[in-house]
């Protein structure tokens, strides 16, 4: 071996050496907090069940909308806090009208095949979920949008080609509505509007969601699918934000019971899971960095039923409110949930954007004085000892639902000496049961659409396809019809809570919170987005 | 033998006829549909998609369709609920998993069962009869839907030797737990029938006959004893086997396998008609199939039922 090859040995061996740490250092840490990020980049988490679809067009539950969010991109994302952010468009113009929206489209948006991604696609999805032959259970979502002709064509009076939408040119797109509506730009987010690929449905029909066959414009593909068990997303090296995408990998793992979820998590296999009912304030004891609670945009209540069918105590407004008032909500959120929700007083949760439900005047007495009231109430319409009040009430069978539907009834005979009887029924025959008013007073819960008041508020409008108690105000609804076009909707929503808190249609119980077990090497978790709208692009992991 | 066979397969036909038609009118029965949800659709859509799936029609064109379907085409439908999927689609990739580790449990169940109590009943009133009984008893005291957590609980959590769920294309380690907890009760039924039918064999006049003859124990126990000993097993294991099939819905819940029972339940559930009747009429063909070949090893053992 000569002088010279040894020489450039030292140095060959040398600076691989030196350069293999700082090449590695380089990629593992993270460009804007400098934490170390993990070498392998997978986020695993645990999903309730299977999807329904990972059409987006068709997709109607929270976890295939969760999927289908990282795989397609839409006009508009939404940031950590649920702030809107540029998606695949740039930006947008509103006319002075407010009835023409004109998108941007980014110039390196991609599909995962290199097509370019053009407002054609967007014309083609949106044109597709309006569709009757489509049957996208989210038609009525086009509706909402109030695009121009939509409702007709779902009717099938027009064909979906004249819906409201335009392709300018490949990177402008005009959608036209048919009445002003202020937080149109928010509904960009949904999956129902993100773009899809023509000629790959066209090739593939059903099937083109396989992994072999579909291509998406996300930041990340479809790998593997394996239905009941497991969803694996790997990193679109087309996405245009590519560069600044950390996680390579998202598994969705498929576990229907939340206590083998649990255990699975304590055995370190998935990063984020639920916490069962009830198991909050034992978890956070035994880890405080991981059992995290936020708030979410959904609200838990009961109705009463209010129409021909519904029991005529029920028709005396104090009878509603004496109910309402005798329930100790602090004691369901903090010794049933204990998950960290907020009890409720308002129908609109307060973490809704853009609005602060009121205080009402029973949020802010004792429950000393609320039991007194209620007494006083009930006894001003007539009920007492010689003449108790019994009914039904219905629950969907959960044990979470049945602790506090027997918290409640126990509140009310201990308080008021009225008789509820409880029964539970199987998800799809509570919805038939409640759906056709053969109830007395049952269950309901929401989640919003989208981050705005009005997807709780509209639900106990007169004609609204949710309102199962049939609540009907004039005044109520003429305020809802209002805010559509308002400049200022605060002052309307307000006045619709107030309304609500004097008939109290329903009782608000709490409002729900995101609790989670969240690893604590998983970066970004937007905890403060209270529709959970997360976007894997913007997480990353932490090394340990 | 071959025309027992025939006649038997004659007779399943309208069997899985009846079953499908039973079970097609009972489900509509049930209150709610495959598109009841919390949010009820606008007529408009509702009509949509009703047309889409042809739950438009009459149900007596509903029924004729879904026959002619399957006859011609072999087309078992659309699942109204997995809407990317076909009932076709769903049988194929969850029947080879529950196929897969429902067999698996089948041959551990039977294996170790018949073993158990083989040898509990040649070493009668022993310490390893009593070792074989009380491990049978304590074995059929617990069901799958227990053995499921204390499976997890203690290789998942507490050793961290076994993944706590999952399939992932059917790897060992993901197969051990939902194994052992489907085999586990039925292996204890096995090695208790096959004890107390060997004892019985054991005390009959024939084998004293042949003990009489000077002929060893082995012989005695292998040529003579066996074929009656396993006769009640085997009409015990048809049964067992379409069990294990069929009645893994808690460990494809509970160890998320992905297998069919998953579907059989979530399909009634939700109301996804097409999928039910798909699976209805596999495991119904299966219990069929399975009783056939119960009988004809039956008769193969017992000459009696063969002449």
């Amino acid at each position: 071996m000569t002088r010279t090859t040894k020489l450039a040995l030292a140095a060959l061996l040398s600076s691989t050496v030196l350069a293999t740490p700082a090449a590695m250092a380089q990629t593992e840490t993270h460009p804007e907090t400098g934490e170390t990020l993990a070498e392998d980049q997978t986020f695993t988490y645990r999903m309730l069940d299977d999807v329904s679809s990972l059409d987006p067009q068709i997709v109607e539950d929270v976890n295939g909308s969760d999927i289908v969010r990282n795989l397609f991109e839409g006009l508009m994302n939404q940031a950590a806090d649920g702030t809107l952010v540029p998606g695949v468009a740039t930006d947008y113009e509103v006319s002075d009208d407010n009835l023409t929206y004109t998108f941007t489209l980014r110039d390196d948006a991609v599909w995962s095949n290199g097509d370019p991604v053009t407002a054609g696609d967007f014309v083609f999805a949106w044109r597709r979920a309006a569709a009757p032959e489509t049957a996208s259970p989210y038609q009525w979502f086009v509706e909402l949008m109030s695009i121009e002709n939509a409702a007709a064509i779902i009717a099938g009076d027009m064909e979906p080609e004249e819906l409201g939408v335009r392709a300018v040119d490949d990177k402008t797109f005009e959608v036209t509505l048919s009445t002003p509506l202020p937080y149109f730009p928010q509904m960009t987010t949904h999956s129902t509007t993100f773009p899809a690929p023509q000629s790959v449905i066209e090739e593939h029909g059903a099937s083109w969601t396989q992994p072999e066959n579909m291509v998406s414009n996300g930041a990340y593909t479809l790998s593997e699918f394996n239905p009941g068990e497991r969803i694996v997303l790997e990193r679109n090296e087309n996405y245009w934000d590519n560069e600044n995408t950390i996680l390579d990998r998202v598994v969705a793992l498929i576990i229907n019971d939340e206590n083998v979820a649990l255990t699975r998590y304590q055995a370190g296999e998935l990063d984020r899971t639920e916490v069962p009912a009830g198991q909050f304030p034992r978890l956070k004891e035994e880890y405080p960095e991981e059992a995290v609670s936020f708030p979410r945009l959904c609200n838990y209540y009961y109705t009463f039923n209010l129409s021909e069918s519904g029991p005529e105590a029920f028709k005396d407004p104090n009878v509603r409110k004496a109910l309402a008032l005798a329930i100790d909500r602090d004691i369901i959120t903090e010794n049933v949930k204990a998950g960290g929700e907020p009890p409720a007083y308002t129908f609109t949760p307060e973490a809704v954007a853009g609005f602060t439900p009121p205080t009402t005047e029973m949020a802010e007495m004792t429950q000393a004085e609320r039991d007194e009231m209620a007494r006083e109430l009930l006894a001003e319409a007539g009920y007492g000892e010689d003449n108790p009040l019994s009914f039904d009430m219905i629950y969907n069978t959960s044990e979470s639902h049945e602790k506090i539907a027997v918290v409640m009834s126990q509140m009310w005979k201990q308080k008021l000496g009225v008789q509820a009887n409880l029964a539970n029924m199987e998800w799809k025959v509570f919805l038939d049961t409640r759906g056709q008013q053969d109830f007395e007073m049952a269950r309901g819960a929401w989640c919003g659409d989208y981050n705005e008041a009005s997807t709780f508020l509209d639900l106990l409008q007169s004609d609204s396809g949710y309102n199962d108690g049939k609540y009907a105000n004039e005044e109520y609804d003429a305020l809802l019809a209002e805010a559509k076009t308002a400049e200022d909707t605060s002052p309307l929503y307000t006045e619709a809570e107030q309304i609500i808190a004097e008939d109290m249609p329903v009782i608000p119980i709490y409002h729900y919170a995101g609790v989670y077990m969240l690893d604590s090497d998983v970066g970004n978790w937007p905890v403060d987005n209270v529709e959970q709208n997360w976007y894997a692009k913007d997480l990353y992991k932490i090394a340990e | 033998m071959f025309f027992y066979t025939l006649r038997r397969l004659l007779v399943a036909v309208p069997t899985i006829l009846l079953l499908v038609v039973a079970a097609f009118f009972m489900i509509q029965v049930a209150p709610g549909g495959p598109f009841t949800s919390e949010r009820p659709l606008p007529p408009e859509v509702l009509a949509n998609i009703e047309a889409q799936y042809g739950l438009d029609q009459p149900l007596w064109k509903q029924l004729f369709d879904y026959f002619y379907n399957i006859v011609v085409h072999f087309d078992f439908g659309p699942s109204f609920v997995q809407k990317d999927r076909n009932v076709n689609e769903i049988i194929a990739n969850g029947f080879p998993i529950s196929l897969t580790y429902g067999t698996l449990s089948f041959l551990a169940a039977t294996l170790v069962g018949v073993t158990l109590g083989i040898a509990a009943a040649i070493r009668h009133n022993s310490w390893i009869d009593y070792a074989a009984v009380s491990l049978g008893i304590a074995a059929q005291a617990l069901p799958n839907f227990i053995m499921g957590p204390i499976l997890i609980l203690t290789f998942t959590l507490w050793l961290g030797w076994l993944p706590g769920g999952g399939w992932n294309g059917g790897q060992w380690e993901y197969l051990i737990m939902p194994v052992i907890a489907l085999a586990t009760s039925y292996m204890g039924s096995i090695a208790r029938i096959t004890r107390s039918s060997m004892l019985e064999v054991m005390n009959a006049n024939f084998v004293r006959t042949a003990r009489a003859k000077g002929l060893p124990s082995r012989t005695i126990i292998w040529r003579h004893a066996m074929k009656p000993t396993l006769l009640p097993v085997i009409s015990y294991l048809g049964p067992v086997f379409v069990y294990v099939l069929t009645g893994s819905v808690f460990v494809d819940l509970y160890f998320s396998t992905g297998g069919l029972g998953q579907d059989f339940v979530n399909s009634a559930l939700t109301r996804d008609y097409a999928v039910l009747l798909g699976v209805t009429i596999l495991y119904g063909a299966l219990t069929v199939i399975v009783n056939l070949l119960t009988d004809l090893a039956y008769a193969w053992f017992d000459p009696k039922i063969r002449y």
